[in-house]
């Protein structure tokens, strides 16, 4: 040590420096806690609305909400965990939550869950709840859901001898050919973006797949069930019911199912809006939403389990603060009020008694889908699963492969992007303790 | 004599150092710790936790050029900086020359023009192209169609996705090298034209006898600088098609890109760049050696 360093110097430090941390400590007491939130899109613009009754309730809480667009969401996200910069709650699509489990970044959930009332488990829908449990951990609270239901053309499906839309999965596809032969070979029955992976896995998943194994660590795509779905959704392009094309074939979305380019689309719950401000005031009369069909079946016709939870950051100081905030914006009440904000569909089944969502029939096939919603494999690898199925499906429709050899190919590329998850598997079963 | 010299030496050196730690920062050390990452198979997982990282020596590089991707979205990089790369130095020298007759009217008014897409944000440009390449009310199809042709689903179908491409990356960048073009032409000596007036050379002729050889030099910066920027070639296919159909018009940097900040394998998405590396510098060295050949 050098001689001009007292040798008490560094106790006396110590002390100055605790007291400085107390002081520090005490001020933040008397001024209150402040809660970093990051919200995307609409939502975060119209989440201020709802705070100042939290804050009310919480007197020297205060909640600081940042918008974020969702272009920019996932890497900043990312970026904010790796440079320790990450807020204490956010806002996070539910695909997104096992990657950010494995990244250690949020924190579990399960001891606030244990201790608060007004949040049950079984007030969630429950495909939406599961999306947000990794390993039997819970990181996430559902905020709103987001499925995917059957918008159709009444008129059409009319012509074709059907009042109602069909509920299993062969009269479905008796009713699709049946408009086919009225509407023509320059018309389809169906429009299935091929950039899009949602409709063919909401049919393996209808059939019973659960496309990839129980550990998540190989894929399943050469079960019987994920083939049935695969094969059902193959012969629709095969026997021209949907038209071979992706999003950028179709210029105007509104216009062409006006004009009767196809009479059935598989899509979500923003559409509600367009269609009605989109769509010819004489065309309002002529079209409808419908739970997906199932095989078996309405009661096994299961859809995407969409949406955005809310979560609460692993490097947070304020974490029963921000759990208090979730909490709130949990509430039946707050989720009716956020829905008549943003028209995002409320996680809380409560909250679908409300006035306005009861209302509208359109939504209604949304709420009965929302019972049977199939949560996506949560492995932090699953996108990129997506993209490889995406690009099956391509290369069957547009390159002619087989669909056999399409879904060898699948599980040639699950198991390869899987690799490391495996031997990450394999490593916790040697050590003995779960990861 | 000596201490001044030394001095001056140190001087020197005090000079450019803030340069050269800038450089070591920012340029040296990512090149080494990415060159360092790419034996490892640092991921997602390695950035929640740490001990999960291995290395695998040359894993990555063995995977990548195993992979048939990679090899596909080297081909479309080929294929762009093959086609789009001549074709947009043509275009560049076809403007330049016209630009620098002496006739031509307006000359800056053209030569903004030209330009103007250099300038232009990608993004803006991609949305009007997309709707020029659009099969059903696109203009392009629509002029084919008027006069007979058939007509192209240019960015849907994977055989023309990276054609419509090289014609827009060309139509955006070449202004770039035309101002080049302009100023080497512009240093050619007049004089050289009238001796080979006088010796009754055609405009064929002084092209290829004059014109091409006082550019020289200006050819060798616009082939290497164009073929470096084409093997990045990155935004236009990011923009435009994300890569589709069919992977048609991914390219070895979309690809980097997707491994490294799409699905966060940093230790592929590096090794990938090095590879990408030893392509580019083997084509610099060897447009360096055919001009040198061509020289001498």
């Amino acid at each position: 040590m050098p001689p001009f360093v007292h040798p008490r110097m560094p106790v006396l430090l110590a002390t100055l420096f605790l007291a400085a941390a107390l002081g520090c400590a005490r001020e933040q007491a008397r001024e209150g806690v402040t809660i970093r939130m990051w919200a995307m899109g609409r939502e975060g613009e119209v989440v201020g609305e709802l705070l100042p009754d939290f804050e009310r309730e919480h007197p020297g809480v205060h909640v600081v909400v940042q918008q974020i667009p969702w272009s920019a969401a996932h890497e900043k996200l990312l970026t904010a965990h790796v440079g320790h910069s990450t807020p204490d709650v956010a806002q996070l699509g539910n695909s997104w939550i096992p990657e950010f489990a494995a990244l250690n970044a949020v924190e579990p959930l399960d001891r606030f869950l244990a201790g608060s009332a007004s949040t049950p488990q079984e007030a969630f829908f429950p495909g939406i709840w599961e999306t947000n449990v990794v390993d039997q951990v819970t990181y996430g609270l559902p905020w709103y859901v987001d499925t995917r239901v059957l918008f159709y053309r009444k008129d059409l499906l009319r012509r074709a001898g059907y009042d109602a839309m069909p509920t299993t999965w062969a009269e479905w596809r008796r009713s699709m050919e049946r408009i086919k032969a009225q509407v023509g070979p320059d018309r389809f029955a169906i429009f299935l973006p091929l950039n899009e992976w949602n409709p063919p896995f909401v049919l393996a998943a209808s059939a019973g797949s659960s496309l990839l194994n129980a550990e998540g660590t190989r894929g399943a795509f050469q079960e019987p069930a994920f083939r049935r779905g695969f094969e059902f959704y193959l012969a629709l392009f095969r026997d021209h019911l949907a038209p071979p094309i992706n999003d950028n074939g179709i210029a105007n979305l509104y216009q062409e199912f006006e004009r009767g380019f196809f009479a059935m689309y598989i899509t979500g719950p923003w559409n509600i809006g367009e269609f009605r401000r989109r769509l010819s005031p004489a065309m309002q009369d002529a079209w409808a939403t419908a739970p997906l069909p199932g095989p078996d079946g309405a009661a096994s016709g299961l859809s995407m389990a969409g949406g955005s939870s809310l979560v609460v950051f692993r490097g947070s100081q304020h974490k029963a603060e921000g759990w208090m905030l979730l909490e709130y914006l949990a509430r039946p009440e707050v989720q009716a009020r956020f829905y008549r904000l943003t028209g995002d569909l409320p996680a809380r089944r409560e909250a679908w008694t409300d006035s306005t969502l009861v209302a509208d029939p359109a939504i209604l096939a949304f709420g009965e889908q929302l019972q049977r919603v199939a949560p996506a494999p949560r492995v932090p690898e699953w996108e990129q699963i997506t993209m490889k199925i995406r690009e099956r499906v391509e290369s069957v429709v547009m390159g002619g492969v087989s669909a056999d050899s399409a879904l060898a190919g699948l599980d040639r590329d699950a198991d390869r992007i899987l690799e490391k998850r495996r031997w990450l598997v394999t490593r916790a079963h040697t050590k003995g303790a779960p990861r | 004599m000596m201490p001044s010299t030394r001095r001056q030496e140190r001087a020197g050196w005090a000079f450019v150092t803030p340069g050269l730690a800038l450089i070591a920062v920012f340029f040296v050390l990512p090149v080494v710790v990415g060159l360092v990452l790419s034996f490892t198979d640092f991921d997602l997982y390695a950035i929640g936790d740490p001990s999960t990282v291995r290395f695998v020596a040359l894993g990555n590089y063995l995977q990548v050029l195993r992979n048939p991707e990679f090899w596909h979205a080297l081909r479309n990089t080929f294929f762009f900086v093959v086609v789009g790369g001549p074709l947009s130095v043509a275009a560049s020298l076809g403007a330049a020359m016209l630009l620098n007759q002496p006739l031509v009217r307006a000359r800056a008014l053209f030569r903004v023009v030209f330009f103007a897409p250099v300038v232009t944000t990608l993004v803006a440009v991609a949305i009007v192209w997309r709707y020029l390449y659009h099969p059903r009310y696109g203009l392009i199809d629509h002029t084919l169609a008027a006069m007979g042709l058939p007509t192209v689903d240019w960015l849907g179908d994977p055989r023309y996705a990276m054609v419509a491409i090289v014609l827009l990356a060309v139509w955006k960048n070449f202004g770039y090298n035309m101002l080049i073009f302009i100023a080497g032409l512009q240093s050619i000596p007049e004089e050289l034209y009238e001796a080979a007036d006088l010796d009754g050379a055609g405009a064929w002729q002084r092209f290829v006898h004059v014109t091409l050889p006082g550019l020289g030099p200006t050819f060798l910066f616009v082939g290497i600088m164009t073929m470096i920027g084409n093997f990045q070639l990155f935004s236009e296919p990011y923009v435009m098609t994300q890569g589709g159909p069919l992977r048609s018009t991914t390219t070895v940097v979309l690809q980097m890109y997707e491994e490294g900040f799409r699905w966060w394998r940093i230790g592929t998405a590096t090794s990938i760049a090095f590879v990408l590396f030893a392509i580019m510098l083997a084509g610099t060295l060897l447009q360096m050696r055919m001009q040198k050949e061509h020289e001498s």
